[in-house]
């Protein structure tokens, strides 16, 4: 068991943002940070490694204080029992991907973890091979699998696979779930794609400046069973003409021409939310 | 004929100069590059500061303090009975203080940089700071080192004024190769200054060249 609080003030460009979390996370969960860029999803979990200081918190760890500024404990990123995961994937560029994974290695620790983690990730062919010589999908699985030759009870991921094409992408998140299980993990991840959370995780805490304003299963939180949708979009133009005011909006890749009251006070560039009734959703297949 | 003994003291001085420097900027420059100190500006301008003062004055203010005659001077020569006041340990320290901004700079740059996360993820990987320093930074900005050290090298060469203020003349002790060709002019010997200078022009010519060329080796390579 995890249990978690910060305060921190983070300065971004839209101001200053208070991040203020309590959270609680069980062993051996797959949890996710979700949340618009800026809510502060990465700085929680560098603060969770001890790569960045709280100016208030406590962070427990099973029996072990990682943080508590009330007693002024910070145990350093050396002795959290963490495996890390960057969006950059960090890699040495001096050494080789075999060398990269033996670095890791603990003082006494025996080497055949290093053999053992480059086979489960498909490693061996490029174990000889220098970082910059890697693909995007490539570097990210040596990262994986230095993360966790230490054997760290707790991995963090940070947006680890946004940089990478969508077919690389699910092949990673199949590895990382299999490492997961086989190496009895509990696993945070940072990520706004909301596929791969549904896959992934079987926890959301989602967060909005520096908030939570949501956590539970990802069932719960992702898949609405109601009659009511709500879109989040974006209004590109409003139009005015005879017939009334209408609004077009870009919603993912889409766009969608809606009528508003003609009062409603709306300009290029506003973020909307639109809800929806219905009581008749037609699922057509439209490929295989 | 020249006698060769400037130029021996010369690359004798060159190399403890630059040995010394090595190791004494890479902690400095650690510390200049990720400090978050706020008097960190006044040890950076003081680091730069003979980049821009006249050799004579920094060596006017080593030889006042180095001198038997003042505070500093008498306490090393009564207790450890050193005077560095013409003599080749003195100049060893005046260049060390001289040269420093030249092998300082680059180091730090080199330290700044690189990418913040190759640090901290060799903090997660349980290692500690001077194992990162050793294994992953450092290795990571051998131009960097390259540069620092040849500069300051060639800088240690090239060395006249302050040189001339503490160390002043004396055969096999502080006459350098700056010196001597000074020295020959003073006495009208032309060709023999020319011998002198037109070996330090060659040998900074190719220090420098050298450098350019494994620099460009090493940015092709990528390593930054």
């Amino acid at each position: 068991m995890i249990t978690c609080s910060i305060y921190k003030t983070l300065q971004t460009s839209h101001g200053d943002i208070h991040l203020d979390v309590l959270f609680e996370i069980e062993q051996g969960s797959f949890v996710t940070l979700f949340g618009a860029s800026g809510a502060g999803k990465t700085t929680i979990l560098r603060i969770l490694a001890g790569l960045t200081s709280a100016e208030k918190g406590a962070i427990k760890f099973e029996n072990e204080t990682w943080l508590d500024t009330e007693n002024r404990i910070n145990l350093p990123p050396q002795k959290r029992r963490i495996g890390f995961v960057f969006q950059d994937y960090a890699l040495f560029p001096n050494m080789t991907v075999k060398e990269n994974l033996l670095y890791a290695l603990e003082k006494n620790q025996s080497d055949s973890i290093v053999n053992e983690l480059m086979h489960v990730m498909d490693l061996e062919q490029l174990q000889k091979r220098k970082p910059d010589t890697l693909s995007g999908g490539q570097k990210q699985r040596v990262a994986l699998a230095r993360a966790l030759v230490r054997k760290p009870k707790l991995l963090l991921l940070d947006e680890p696979l946004s940089a990478l094409d969508v077919e690389m992408r699910l092949k990673l998140q199949d590895h990382i779930l299999k490492v997961h299980k086989q190496f009895n993990l509990t696993t945070i991840l940072v990520s706004h794609d909301v596929a791969e959370i549904n896959k992934m995780s079987n926890k959301i805490i989602m967060l909005e400046n520096g908030v939570i304003t949501k956590q539970g299963t990802t069932a719960e939180i992702l898949i609405q069973q109601t009659d009511e949708f709500e879109l989040t979009g974006e209004v590109i133009t409003v139009e005015r003409n005879d017939t009334g005011t209408f609004v077009l909006v870009r919603i993912g890749d889409n766009i969608i021409k809606a009528p508003i009251p003609p009062e409603e006070c709306l300009t290029e560039g506003d973020k909307v939310l639109i809800s929806l009734h219905t009581t008749n959703r037609v699922i057509k297949k439209i490929s295989q | 004929m020249i006698d060769p003994e400037p130029l021996w003291l010369t690359a004798k001085l060159a190399l403890i100069t630059t040995f010394i420097l090595f190791f004494l900027s890479i902690p400095l420059s650690y510390w200049l590059a990720y400090t978050k100190v706020k008097g960190k500006t006044i040890i950076e301008a003081v680091v730069s500061m003979p980049l821009v003062l006249p050799p004579s004055v920094l060596g006017f203010y080593l030889l006042l303090a180095f001198s038997p005659s003042h505070s500093f001077g008498k306490f090393l020569e009564d207790y450890f009975d050193v005077r560095l006041v013409f003599s080749f340990a003195g100049l060893i320290i005046a260049s060390v203080i001289y040269s420093l901004p030249f092998m300082v700079h680059p180091i730090q740059s080199g330290f700044a940089g690189l990418s913040p996360a190759l640090r901290e993820a060799s903090y997660t990987l349980g290692k500690s700071k001077w194992r990162t320093i050793i294994e992953i930074l450092l290795p990571n900005m051998r131009s960097s080192l390259l540069t620092g050290t040849v500069l300051t090298f060639a800088h240690t060469i090239g060395e006249f004024g302050i040189v001339l203020m503490i160390g002043g003349n004396i055969p096999g002790e502080t006459k350098v190769a700056s010196i001597a060709i000074y020295d020959e002019v003073e006495m009208m010997n032309y060709d023999n200054a020319n011998v002198y200078a037109m070996i330090l022009f060659i040998i900074t010519f190719i220090i420098l060249l050298t450098v350019y060329l494994l620099n460009q080796r090493f940015s092709r390579s990528s390593y930054l």
